[in-house]
């Protein structure tokens, strides 16, 4: 009974898709209304709670002493999780990481990582045998789609308001005492769009995702230079749709970045 | 001088203080709580709790078919609870895979709402219970149960009575109530969690660890079922709170039509949120009377 509504429902989507229309009415290159609360989990070194239309999602940020790579001795490490929780949607089972949460978590890991925005060597404790490692780990609780995006926002959110745990001279961390924040030079973002019956178009919703041919992300700085992509799904891009895309992803990255500054 | 289960320094004796450490003036009194049900669109029935600093989410999915197939039974439905924390509740970070901890308490958590629904209306069924703790400090697992009632009642699910939990227990030389995280590391500290039916006054959570007398224990079982009944007020009026919501959303649409013509409708739905808050703030100021009574 579900599915024949969701078949009839995403029908619906493709058909409207192809007139240049979306089910909820918004423009094509429209994001979809979001709020922030920052730092409401108090047990995380930096949190952030984002609702993406109905998309809820909540992060932390939890810092701890671990060794580093060889072949980066000086440098310190994020590490990036997502769990679509069983909460969130009847679709979703629990179990080990699906390919689909791995897909997300890397994604926004690629976003947050290769902008440079962290200076790795400031999480440095002792070149070679001790460093900071933030553990980022963000929770799928209502799901409408497009958990790149409001996982990219939640992500950046909290990293930019975490605190620095102090550390003693035998590389323990020291309780509820810190030494500053976590300092982000840039403001990476995903864009994500969908191509629904030839028509491209940015933060899908659940029904969108499922009506979808092909899914693309782009992950840009306040400079408009780019960091991460990924394209997914079984459909196709031309070259042309690929440029557009980029380019409206940064546009759409930077007004979200407006709408940022008033919950930070 | 002393030190704590953890470490911690002992810095008090609730047999002598006037206050507990997070500033309660009695032995009896609760942490603030708040609960809002129907806060996950998606799921059946749902409901988010903060109580103290501990912050959960509860959602409920079913009755839907119970697979794999072998573990329906033909007589009534199954209640799963799936007990989860996210890494970055607790002080430490937490493994993201679910510890002996986590599947312990699934299950005493789903064994205790069995009593309460009307499981026998439901065969070869299962009814899923998805809790997530999101910020913890002591007393997660009945904040989780108080959370999963109230989900399960907002999912419209025939219930004899919603169950109602708390921590009671011994810290500091002294019975209390609603341990947190500092009474909870005392080195005489007895945490007993506990969940009843309140119209009845049936038991269906005990747990405890501590060494602790027979005398000492019936205080604080008492003082933990007095502590339920004032946590059943605070579910109910959440769950009607849900619906008054509705009515005065209904109120304001009537009101739109008749003022200015449903024309309008962009405007009275930028005036939803307000009145949405205002039936919020009216039933936290019912919590404070309630608080005053007591």
């Amino acid at each position: 009974m579900r599915n024949t509504v969701l078949e009839y429902e995403v029908t619906k989507t493709v058909e409207l898709a192809r007139l240049g229309k979306r089910t909820d009415g918004r423009g094509l290159e429209e994001m979809r209304e979001f709020t922030v609360e920052i730092n409401k989990y108090e047990n995380a070194e930096g949190s952030a709670r984002v609702l993406l239309g109905k998309t809820e999602v909540a992060a932390g940020v939890k810092i701890e002493v671990g060794k580093p790579y060889p072949d980066s001795p000086d440098e310190g490490a994020i590490s990036i999780g997502a769990e679509l929780l069983p909460l969130a949607h009847s679709e979703y089972e629990a179990g080990p990481p699906s390919m689909d949460e791995i897909e997300i978590a890397r994604v926004v890991d690629r976003g947050l990582r290769e902008s440079k925005s962290i200076d790795f060597s400031k999480l440095c404790i002792k070149e070679g045998e001790a460093i900071l490692v933030a553990y980022m780990d963000f929770y799928a609780i209502n799901s409408d789609g497009n958990m790149f995006d409001a996982g990219s926002i939640a992500g950046l959110v909290s990293l930019m308001n975490s605190k620095l745990p102090k550390v003693d001279e035998k590389n323990r961390i020291v309780k509820h005492e810190y030494t500053g924040k976590l300092q982000m030079t840039k403001q990476p973002l995903l864009s994500t769009f969908v191509k629904i019956g030839g028509k491209i178009m940015v933060d899908p919703t659940y029904l969108e995702e499922k009506a979808a041919e092909a899914r693309f992300s782009v992950a840009s700085t306040e400079d408009g230079k780019l960091c991460a992509m990924q394209k997914g799904m079984g459909g196709s891009f031309t070259v042309d749709e690929v440029n557009y895309m980029i380019e409206t992803g940064i546009k759409v990255a930077k007004e979200t970045r407006k709408k940022l500054a008033k919950f930070l | 001088m002393k030190m704590g289960k953890h470490g911690s320094e002992v810095v008090a004796d609730y047999s002598k203080d006037k206050k507990r450490m997070d500033g309660r003036k009695g032995m009896d009194e609760l942490r603030p709580i708040k609960i809002k049900v129907g806060v996950i669109p998606n799921a059946d029935g749902s409901a988010y709790l903060e109580w103290g600093q501990n912050k959960v989410y509860a959602a409920v999915y079913g009755p839907r078919e119970a697979l794999p197939k072998h573990s329906q039974n033909p007589y009534k439905s199954v209640i799963k609870v799936s007990y989860r924390m996210a890494t970055f509740s607790v002080p430490e970070r937490k493994q993201p895979r679910p510890n002996r901890r986590d599947s312990e308490i699934s299950k005493v958590l789903g064994e205790a709402l069995q009593k309460a629904v009307f499981v026998e209306n439901f065969p070869n069924t299962e009814i899923s219970v998805f809790v997530e703790v999101v910020d913890a400090n002591a007393g997660s697992r009945v904040a989780c149960l108080t959370a999963a009632s109230c989900a399960l009642a907002d999912a419209g699910i025939p219930m004899r009575d919603l169950v109602a939990a708390t921590g009671t227990g011994k810290a500091f030389n002294e019975i209390v109530l609603d341990l947190n995280k500092d009474e909870e590391d005392a080195p005489d500290a007895v945490d007993i969690p506990l969940g009843i039916l309140p119209q009845t006054g049936e038991i269906v959570l005990l747990q405890m660890d501590g060494v602790i007398t027979k005398e000492e224990f019936n205080k604080a079982l008492q003082m933990g079922i007095k502590g339920c009944k004032d946590i059943y007020k605070i579910q109910k009026s959440a769950l009607k709170a849900k619906y008054e919501l509705e009515e005065l959303k209904l109120d304001s649409a009537k009101k739109a039509i008749k003022e200015e013509g449903p024309s309008q409708a962009g405007e009275e739905k930028a005036a939803k949120p307000e009145k949405a808050e205002k039936a919020e703030k009216t039933t936290k100021k019912e919590d404070k009377a309630k608080k005053v009574k007591k």
